[in-house]
């Protein structure tokens, strides 16, 4: 059985959990588990106030309950498996490094900010700047993978410096708002001003997109690299098919205020 | 020793160590991704003349291939881990970049790997963008076609060149097509490559020669029109023509394996004898005594 967090009740205000990772729990007493400090809004208490302690991982942790007031968990995980059984806070996946982080539920605000590694899987939805930048933070997401099986809201990989980041449903508005480099694969739409301000980078629609007039048409291809992530995503669960995956993309450079380096590429139809 | 109606000299292959690499290559069909093999591992039958040894291993189905398209994977060896790199470079910018429809990926794992993406990104000049997937870094390079795809970095591995088999008929004809059945049968092993035409060389060499500067010439000893001449000669008297098959592989076991498949396929379709290419043991470090291959052998 893998060690197991169960929350008794939801707090009544955020409860921050930094440090509960696979790896930071590793090899502590149960003892030493319950005694771990979390913030419960701006007071300090110990985590057996919330949680239940049960189990035993080996480099596995799970985390169960109504966790939609609980925030930070998996930030910083350098490896490992953690499972939230349920909905999760915000900042679920922050500044990960590694390992996986599976949310079996919806995700709050800034899931995965500042990723650097590692796989964050949302079987739910996702808030606003899934993967994206903290105000003021000229980078967001700097590498390891996000993939969202239902929809994502604004600002989805804002400032995304390197990594992955893939929606099954809609993206809403600002998605890869002045990225630098990196992927975004949004399966089903995307919401207005997309790729505004981008450097570098790859924005891909599945269906039909309005763009910003700053985005120049190249042409119609297919490009042989997006094979590559296309058959990546789909091994990974992502509904695609062999028409997505062979199919025709419209490549759009832009945005044109900036270095016009990167592209927003539409699929245009199979074979 | 006798394997059916064949004698099997009781004799070994030297073999030595060489640096090799496996490249994948896809394309939109089978055919262009052989297109693109063929070329890359073209005049590449020796390291004496082409600096190098590369030969096609085989097709992959497109369930085998990172991008799910048909392919081929070519495996090439070099002398060293510099001219590997450097012989990975060029042919797959000449011979790969240039075909239509193809992408190129590493096809090994290891630890050691040589810049091969990396550089031909440059031919983008500057309008290259790379791509990092699963810890693995890819290249995308404009060309007036569309885009050719390559990853950065390539697995090389110490491996083994020089396994070889000698095979003997009374005549040309008879040679050739037990020569054919050999290579068919030694094509069947993963992690080989026969890098000479067809995988047979009928011109196996000796080491030096008479005239200054040439560092191989021909193995008279087996040239079945000097065996009057020759007082050394090898070549037994209803002996007409010879064959050598030369394989180079990833691994001793590879080898050993492709040989004994061989050796057993010659002798099936009619060889008289079946031999093997050594320098008495002095040069390379595999021996790969052809007692041990075949269990049916017989003294």
């Amino acid at each position: 059985m893998p060690l197991t967090l169960t929350l008794r009740e939801p707090p009544a205000v955020p409860l921050e959990t930094e440090g509960l990772t696979p790896d930071g729990l590793a090899g502590r007493s149960r003892g030493e588990i319950e005694a771990l400090t979390v913030w419960h809004g701006n007071r300090r208490a110990q985590l057996a106030d919330f949680f239940a302690v049960s189990g035993n991982g080996d480099g596995e942790l799970r985390v169960e309950g109504d966790l939609r007031r609980v925030k930070f968990l998996g930030a910083g995980m350098t490896g490992g498996r953690l499972t939230v059984a349920g909905e999760a806070g915000m900042h679920a996946g922050a500044d990960m490094r590694g390992g996986e982080l599976i949310v079996e539920g919806d995700v709050g605000e800034f899931t995965g900010t500042g990723m650097r590694g590692g796989r964050l899987v949302v079987q739910g939805s996702a808030g606003h700047h899934l993967g994206g930048a903290y105000p003021g933070e000229r980078a967001g997401m700097r590498g390891g993978e996000i993939l969202v099986h239902g929809d994502a809201a604004d600002q989805v990989g804002a400032g995304l410096r390197r990594g992955l980041i893939a929606v099954a449903g809609r993206i809403g508005d600002a998605a890869g708002l002045r990225m630098l480099a990196g992927t975004i694969v949004a399966l089903g739409g995307l919401g207005a001003t997309p790729g505004a301000a981008m450097r570098r980078g790859t924005i891909v629609a599945m269906s039909q997109v309005t763009l910003l007039p700053t985005f120049a048409f190249a042409c119609s291809y297919r490009p042989p690299f997006l094979r590559l992530y296309l058959h990546h995503l789909r091994a990974l669960g992502l509904p695609l098919t062999d028409e997505q995956i062979e199919g025709r993309y419209a490549r759009w450079s832009g945005d044109g205020l900036e270095l016009r380096r990167g592209e927003i590429l539409i699929y245009e139809g199979g074979r | 020793m006798r394997l059916a109606d064949t004698e099997v000299v009781d004799t070994f292959a030297e073999a030595f160590p060489m640096w090799g690499a496996r490249i994948v290559i896809t394309a939109d069909s089978r055919a262009w991704a052989h297109e693109a093999a063929r070329s890359l591992t073209g005049f590449a039958t020796s390291v004496i003349g082409c600096k190098c040894e590369a030969g096609i291993e085989r097709e992959l189905d497109p369930a085998e291939t990172p991008d799910g398209r048909p392919g081929a994977s070519a495996l090439l060896f070099a002398t060293d881990r510099e001219g590997l790199a450097k012989r990975l470079v060029e042919r797959v910018g000449q011979s790969v970049l240039t075909c239509p429809t193809t992408a190129c990926f590493n096809g090994l794992d290891g630890e050691e790997t040589v810049d091969v993406g990396g550089q031909l990104r440059f031919f983008g000049d500057g309008y290259q963008a790379s791509k990092l997937l699963d810890g693995r870094r890819y290249w995308r390079v404009p060309v007036m076609e569309g885009e050719f795809l390559v990853e950065e970095r390539f697995a090389i591995a110490e491996g083994v060149a020089g396994g070889n088999i000698i095979i003997l008929s009374r005549d040309a004809a008879g040679a050739l097509r037990a020569a054919e059945a050999a290579a068919a049968a030694m094509r069947t092993v993963r992690d080989v490559i026969l890098p000479f035409p067809g995988g047979i060389a009928r011109s196996g060499s000796k080491v030096g020669s008479r005239y200054s500067g040439l560092i191989a010439s021909t193995n008279e000893s087996l040239c079945p029109t000097l065996r009057a001449q020759v007082p050394d000669t090898d070549v037994p008297p209803d002996v007409g023509s010879v064959l050598e098959i030369v394989i180079d592989g990833l691994t001793l076991e590879a080898v050993r394996e492709a040989m004994a498949r061989g050796l057993e396929a010659a002798a099936e379709a009619g060889a008289s004898h079946v031999t093997a290419g050594n320098y008495g043991g002095n040069l390379g470090p595999h021996h790969i005594a052809l007692r041990d291959l075949v269990p049916g052998l017989r003294d």
